[in-house]
């Protein structure tokens, strides 16, 4: 388990970042916590010809609001996001706490970046469930500028994404709260890797929901919506009956993997289950 | 805490157990009292000295080529890509090792077939993972880059993936030698006028369990680095393993050569638990290509390999049946019992060690003469079984405590109740099993009755009632068990296996200062015996543990002796040290005697002073008798001192361990996922020698069993690939998975020891499986639905609670006729 021969390159700028990635083509990753890469390094199933280490430009380890939203820069750790305590920032957004805890173990947290998480694209990761929760933004810098490219169309397959191989994320945008918003995961060990998970966010207006965002891992190639789900909470009352019915939706409309951590209606079975938690607790709080 | 004379400090409240004190246990100065590790000090301030530590300038990096395919011929190997990489500075394959013989592991009993396990591969391959050549390197990143350029040109052949398709009629053979893929049945057992006693009895029970395959995954994988030595023409092989003089014997025998040619160290061991106690193929390798190259050399096992081609464990399935009569009483019990042992035999133990230990010990703690066992190892494309820890204990109580609670169920007098009328009772020991095995005194009824309060087990009903009013499934579990601990030379010859094991040997000598270096055969990796095995010594001597060191691991400095596994060596290295050292303190006294001019008889060492007993006034330091002894031993007549060692050896008659461990789980019925909510254990190992160390071993050990109840399987598809190759799918559980351990002691000195210690290390995981199961079925039955495999997956909770709606009846506590 040593990796393939590599070249190392430091870069003290994104801008640099750009360049080098530029000069190697594909042959090029960018290394920031390396928490999924050098494993996958490692074991050789990824064998960059030269890697680029971002991990210490500070510049891009943030997180902070922006009109009424929130722009977390690529290298924010998973533990910034667990240790978010401001509470307006809570309010809106305070699914994201929740859902960093679900992340390995503390040291993976401590290491692991939010940009990397999205640029992996790894389908039961939670922060590519949180970007379409949140309908996110991920601004891309290349050698040409920088592009916004939502999440609608950046998720493209199985740890594939839109982003160029010349390209790195420089930021996610989240442009509106969802307060509120619950997720959901089931593993069998503490910090590994969720079978299946599922986050949901509900907006009620008066007694009827206005808008829902349910949210699938672990079930497809990528993290996907469950469009029927949500139409079903959508103009309801968020009774117990309804969510009971908008969970079934969801497991029924998905066509999950089986491995030998458990069969593809053992995952059908607990989208089900954790669907209606998930939802439950969304309802619950708007 | 520094202790400021730099002796051991005594600690309590150690492991975060909750644990009652040994109450009666015979203590003596030291013997009894939770010493601190002298281990730990060096180990968790890094400065501990493992293999991979050793790297001398030169050293050549070896990494192996494997087969990626279960069953083929090997029709070519093309190493030139990888010769031609610069800084490679061989290949090596089986034709290079021509007069390299292959382990072979003998039982002399017609049951068995024998099996070789070549050290490289050379025209066919049996198990994915299997070596097939040697890369050697200047760094170990080269040597993996050359191995992955070596070709291998694979002629497939159709591979069994499974005992039950390696029995199917027409099955491909795993080995010519073995047509049927069957390498050991044995029917070791089989009372006459049994099925006579099943025909007449007022209950029949049957039960059928399986266990998944899993493995031992220790710390520390295996490591090896062989060296040449051109001055004396000894190979040196540097090796992470249990059993030096074994593995010294096992490579001076593959490489034609006298074991004083061969020196096998090892010195600090991260973990085996039964894995490093056979020998491995690699270790054979590294030396013969460190003879063959006159290169020191050096591999280190990744946990990629550890996980597909390091031995693997206790996939067995067990069909038991019971007789009761309308008391509960057991009277008759017949099995077929199915290992799953993988393509070759290990050495020196064999794959027979799962199958023979599984069909002999299954009667375990209960009181019944009418047995009848069948059992069989089969060969399979998959890599080869070893010992781990418990072996095929955990699996068997897995099945008898199930039947036990069938029984339970069946007669309806419960969990507890049928289990105390069965167990063997106080009163009858020594007790003479059907299988002929003699059991000294143990507590099998106190234990149960202990931890069915510890549980509030009368309180059961009522606590389980309202958790389910409240829609939460909670279950209870015991498993009551004995554990046979070391074997002597008696025992294991009836095996019939062809290297003997049992005894040991230790040398105790004091210099002329008064301290003391103890020798043995045993190898500590893990059991803190630097600490234990002074406390003994120590006792014996009158002087501080402090003081005494241990030499293990050179098969060039210690006694010939035989590792540690087996739960032996509290016993019988410990029984030797003990025999050694109050042999030591003979000559100690006598020496005492002769300059106090008093009778050896009436004095005592105590505190490092040889006194006179009653008149401490009159004495003389320990000390001074030593260095006497060496440096002034014309003082003393002829036949005293000249030097201070004193050899004993110990064959011990076998000690056996009892505990009762009990589980209480919560289940959940819509996820399946099950959550520990106490786990508490009563357990007897007579004299604990150190009980913090004891407190480590049951803690350590459940931890694996609650894995292997609940978590670690090695998966292998229908082509015998495996598909649980890393720890993302192999789960070993983690402090976050597990309980707070309640455990209790309690202390039935055995006369068959010099300290009345029995063994004690695999206690942990040979209940913890069924102890869970029971617990995880308990919950279970309240939905009419059961589960009868280990690892329980949540998928499986939820799939027998989904076919317990659908009407089908649980498959297993049947009434049967």
């Amino acid at each position: 388990m040593k990796p393939a021969p590599f070249s190392y390159h430091r870069a003290r700028s994104a801008d640099e970042a750009v360049s080098l990635l530029a000069e190697r083509g594909d042959d090029a990753k960018l290394l920031a916590g390396g928490q999924s890469l050098v494993a996958m390094m490692n074991f050789r199933l990824a064998r960059p010809a030269a890697l680029v280490d971002i991990s210490r430009l500070a510049e891009l380890r943030y997180v902070r609001p922006h009109d009424g939203g929130l722009r977390i820069g690529a290298l924010a750790l998973h533990r910034d996001l667990e240790r978010l305590t401001d509470p307006g920032l809570l309010a809106g957004f305070g699914m994201l706490p929740r859902a960093a805890r679900y992340i390995g173990h503390y040291a993976i947290r401590a290491a692991g970046t939010f940009g990397g998480s999205i640029a992996h694209a790894d389908p039961a990761a939670e922060w590519c469930m949180a970007a379409l929760l949140f309908d996110a933004q991920m601004v891309a810098r290349g050698p040409g500028g920088e592009r916004v490219i939502p999440v609608a169309s950046f998720f493209k397959g199985f740890l594939e994404t839109a982003l160029r191989p010349d390209e790195m994320i420089i930021e996610v945008r989240l442009p509106a709260p969802r307060p509120g918003a619950a997720i959901c995961e089931f593993a069998r060990r503490h910090g590994d890797f969720a079978i299946v998970a599922v986050a949901a966010a509900v907006d009620r207006d008066g007694g009827v929901c206005r808008d829902a965002r349910v949210v699938l891992g672990g079930v497809a190639s990528t993290v996907e919506r469950a469009a029927r789900a949500e139409a079903t909470l959508i103009g309801s009352s968020l009774g117990a009956d309804v969510i009971a019915a908008a969970a079934q939706a969801a497991a029924a409309a998905t066509d999950p993997p089986g491995d030998i951590h458990g069969s593809a209606e053992y995952r059908r079975h607990l989208i089900q289950v954790l669907a209606a938690r998930a939802i439950g607790e969304a309802a619950g709080h708007a | 805490m520094p202790d400021a004379t730099g002796g051991p400090a005594m600690v309590t409240g150690t492991v975060p157990v909750v644990g009652t004190p040994p109450g009666t246990a015979p203590a003596g100065r030291w013997i009894g009292q939770p010493v601190r590790r002298v281990e730990d000090r060096y180990l968790l301030t890094g400065r501990g000295r493992f293999v991979g530590d050793f790297e001398p300038p030169g050293t050549l990096h070896l990494a192996l080529v494997r087969s990626y395919v279960a069953s083929a011929a090997i029709e070519a190997i093309d190493a030139s890509a990888a010769l031609s990489l610069p800084g490679v500075a061989a290949v090596i394959t089986a034709a290079e090792l021509a007069g390299v013989a292959p382990l072979r592991g003998v039982l002399a009993r017609p049951e068995f077939v024998a099996t070789d396990m070549p050290i490289l591969a050379a025209d066919r391959v049996r198990h994915v993972g299997e070596p097939i050549a040697a890369v050697l390197a200047e760094s170990a990143y080269l040597a993996e880059d050359a191995a992955e350029l070596v070709e291998v040109s694979y002629g497939e052949l159709p591979a069994v993936a499974s005992a039950g398709e390696a029995l199917a009629p027409g099955a491909a053979a795993v080995h010519e030698a073995a047509p049927g893929n069957v390498l050991v049945d044995v029917s070791p057992m089989s009372t006459p006028g049994l099925d006579g006693i099943f025909a007449s009895a007022a209950h029949v029970v049957q039960v059928a369990v399986s266990t998944g395959r899993i493995t031992a995954a220790p710390l520390e994988g295996r490591v090896c680095v062989a060296a040449f030595d051109e001055r004396t023409g000894q190979v040196v092989l540097q090796t992470s393993t249990q059993v030096p003089h074994t593995v010294r014997t096992a490579v001076a025998l593959s490489l034609g050569m006298d074991e004083h040619q061969v020196r096998v160290i090892s010195p600090d061991v991260g973990g085996g638990f039964g894995q490093k106690c056979v020998v491995a193929r690699e270790e054979v390798l590294a030396a013969a290509v460190a003879r063959l190259l006159r290169r020191t050399v050096k591999w280190v096992e990744d946990r990629r390999e550890g996980l597909t081609s390091g031995f693997q464990a206790r996939e067995q399935f067990y069909r038991l049946r019971g007789a009761f009569d309308a008391d509960g009483r057991m009277l008759g019990l017949d099995a077929d019992i199915r290992c799953d042992v993988g393509a070759y035999s290990c050495y020196p133990v064999t794959c027979g060690v799962e199958v023979l230990m599984a069909a002999n010990e299954l009667p375990g703690p209960y009181r019944v003469q009418s047995y009848r066992v069948r059992s069989r190892g089969v060969a399979t494309n998959k890599t080869p079984i070893a010992p781990y820890r418990g072996v095929s204990r955990p699996q068997a109580v897995l099945a008898m405590e199930r039947l036990m609670d069938a029984a339970g169920r069946v007669t309806g007098l419960g969990a507890v109740e049928v289990r105390d009328r069965n167990l063997i009772d106080a009163t009858e020991f020594p007790y003479r099993n059907v299988m002929g095995a003699c059991y000294d005194a143990g507590t099998y009824r106190e234990s149960l009755a202990r931890c069915a309060e510890l549980l509030g087990f009368s309180d059961w009903p009522a606590v389980q009632a309202s958790a389910w009013a409240e829609g939460r499934l909670v279950g209870l579990g015991l498993a009551c068990f004995v554990e046979p601990t070391a074997y002597g030379t008696a025992s294991f010859g009836m095996r019939k296996m062809t290297i003997v094991p049992g005894y040991e040997r230790a040398t105790v000598r004091m210099d002329p200062s008064g301290s003391v270096i103890v020798m043995t055969g045993t190898h500590s990796h893990g059991q803190g015996h630097a600490t234990t095995y002074a406390q003994i010594a120590a006792d014996a001597l009158g002087i501080d543990p402090g003081r005494i060191r241990l030499r293990q691991g050179d098969t060039e400095l210690v006694p010939h002796g035989w590792g540690t596994f087996a739960s032996r060596s509290i016993v019988a290295g410990g029984g030797a040290i003990a025999r050694a050292s109050a042999d030591l303190a003979g000559q100690l006294r006598e020496i005492a005697a002769h300059m106090l001019e008093a009778a050896p008889a009436d004095l005592e060492l105590v505190d490092g002073m040889a006194q006179v007993r009653g008149d401490p006034a009159t004495s003389v330091p320990i000390a001074e008798l030593a260095r006497t002894a060496h440096h002034a031993a014309h003082l003393l007549p002829d036949g005293l001192g000249r030097g201070l060692e004193a050899t004993a050896s110990f064959d011990p008659e076998g000690t056996f361990s009892n505990a009762t461990h009990g589980a209480v789980v919560e289940v959940s019925p819509s996820t399946g996922g099950v959550r520990l909510v106490r786990y508490v254990v009563v357990e007897d190992c007579g004299v604990m020698i150190n009980p913090m160390i004891v407190d480590g071993q049951v803690a350590g050990g459940v931890a694996q069993g609650i894995g292997a109840a609940l978590f670690e399987e090695l998966c292998f598809d229908e082509t015998g690939q495996p598909v649980s190759g890393s720890f993302v799918d192999y789960l070993v559980p983690t402090a976050a998975d597990l309980p707070e351990f309640e455990i209790h002691h309690l202390c039935t000195p055995t006369p068959r020891t010099p300290t009345g210690s029995k063994g004690m290390g695999e206690g942990g995981t040979i209940g913890a499986p069924a102890a869970v199961l029971n617990a995880v079925n308990d919950a279970l039955a309240q939905v009419g639905a059961c589960v009868e495999r280990i690892p329980i997956r949540p998928a499986d909770v939820i799939a027998a609670i989904a076919a317990a709606t659908s009407s089908d009846p649980p498959g297993d506590g049947k009434e049967a006729k």
